[in-house]
């Protein structure tokens, strides 16, 4: 093993070029990419959920399958085909987002479903004692309570889905760490270039768990 | 139709050098993760504080970075030691290390949720901390991590695609291949049922030995407690 100086294996020079370019893919692909990518798996999977829970098994049960085989295989290759099967000129960076929000929405679905189940028997029994229609007794009764057992675990999914963005290297669109990656070709301080990626991510889901955690507080009983 | 099948038919072998290098990359890091998760979950819940904050550290580190990040900071950068891992080894490694951690939560929590009395009764027994851990605790919390593991091993096979970024020969780049021949929706939809498949064997794989560990424990052999590591 040939003898490394710390010069040879960090330079602060190279970190602080490096550093801006970084922040910037982060804030414009990441974030991004995590924000949408979150709304389009909460308003679908709430809907998977929903559909799971009241229609007949003829639908739900296919339905479920479906969910299962998107849940149970790699986003990784359901981005490359996604990206196979659009018209050559849209933008990739708008379908691994909605990509990843479908995949994510089959977990939040499995969430949903989790919340709803934990929702007391009585409540049902009570609004159907009151004769509330169906529809009501889901909006104004089920689902708040539902949601308030689902939120945390939503949270956590974000995160996660946050820490695959860099998947998205797959499809060539320039985030972070694909960005890391030229500027290692170019410069070869592969090091730097991920180290700061990787503190980059290190520190945010950090704050994002912590922000989950206070949340989590808020909604208890 | 035809063509497909028979496209299909010719790339069998290369499928199946595809999936084998995907099995390896999934048993390799499952094993790697088994250990790190054991270590640092027990580590975690330590009366020595010290050792707890270093599984914090270490559970936390690689939890919060993404897993492409450590993939690529082993394979670009452990050169830079004189360290050149072959590529399967160094998936094995970062797919056992991220997990792994993930892994360390499960633990933790199943220990964490076997019943206080049981820890009293062992204490009041004379146990020494070893047999307490051993005899008593470890059984029972075993039947809740398994349920947790088996979530994260059908996560950590997904993950097994990460293998596209350092050139691996895996099966979602043998399917890449597949499609030349092929249309795009019959190769992808051969390659996600095959995926597919491997993560049902090694759910139901997982579920058996929940089972057999319920059964030992004179537990029913159904509801199972999923609430242990649902939460990532």
């Amino acid at each position: 093993m040939p003898a490394i100086t710390f010069d040879q294996f960090w330079s602060w020079q190279a970190a602080a070029d490096l550093l801006p370019e970084l922040l910037t893919a982060f804030v414009k692909v990441t974030l991004l990419v995590t924000v949408v990518g979150t709304i389009v798996a909460v308003v679908l999977g709430l809907s998977l959920a929903l559909i799971t829970q009241v229609t007949p098994s003829v639908i739900a049960r296919p339905v479920r399958w479906v969910m299962d085989v998107i849940r149970m295989t790699p986003l990784i290759v359901q981005l490359v085909f996604a990206s196979f099967l659009v018209p050559v000129d849209w933008n990739l960076l708008w379908v691994g987002t909605v990509v990843i929000g479908v995949h994510y929405s089959t977990y939040m679905a499995e969430s949903f479903i989790a919340g709803i189940g934990s929702v007391d028997r009585g409540q049902w029994e009570a609004s159907r004692a009151l004769s509330l229609p169906q529809a009501r007794t889901w909006r104004a009764i089920v689902l708040p309570q539902a949601m308030r057992a689902t939120l945390p675990s939503l949270g956590n999914w974000t995160i996660s889905m946050f820490k695959d963005t860099p998947y998205l290297f797959a499809i060539s669109v320039l985030e972070m760490v694909t960005v890391a990656q030229q500027a290692g070709n170019n410069t070869f301080r592969y090091n730097e270039a991920f180290t700061i990626a990787g503190l980059i991510f290190l520190v945010a889901s950090l704050v994002t768990a912590l922000a989950v955690r206070r949340l989590e507080k808020a909604l208890v009983y | 139709m035809t063509e497909n099948l028979e496209a299909l038919r010719d790339a069998l072998p290369r499928l199946g050098e595809g999936v084998s290098i995907t099995l390896q990359l999934t048993l390799g890091g499952a094993l790697v993760a088994f250990l790190v998760s054991v270590v640092f979950g027990l580590l975690s819940i330590s009366p020595a504080a010290p050792l707890r904050w270093l599984s914090t550290i270490v559970v936390e580190f690689f939890r919060g970075t993404s897993l492409v990040v450590q993939l690529f900071w082993l394979y670009y950068v452990m050169p830079l030691f004189g360290v050149s891992m072959d590529a399967v080894l160094t998936g094995v490694i970062a797919l056992g290390l991220n997990y792994g951690a993930y892994g360390a939560e499960v633990v933790r929590g199943s220990i964490n949720a076997v019943d206080k009395g049981q820890w009293e009764g062992a204490t009041a027994l004379n146990m020494s901390r070893v047999t307490r851990m051993r005899r008593i605790i470890w059984p029972q919390a075993w039947v809740l991590m398994l349920s947790g593991y088996n979530n994260l091993l059908v996560m950590l096979i997904k993950g097994t695609a990460v293998a596209l970024f350092i050139g691996l020969q895996d099966l979602g780049y043998q399917i890449d291949e597949l499609r030349i021949d092929t249309t795009t929706i019959f190769a992808y939809s051969i390659g996600l049922l095959l995926y597919y498949l491997i993560a049902l064997v090694f759910s139901f794989g997982l579920r058996v030995l929940e089972k057999r560990a319920r059964r030992r424990l004179g537990l029913p052999a159904g509801s199972a407690h999923a609430s242990a590591g649902a939460a990532l």
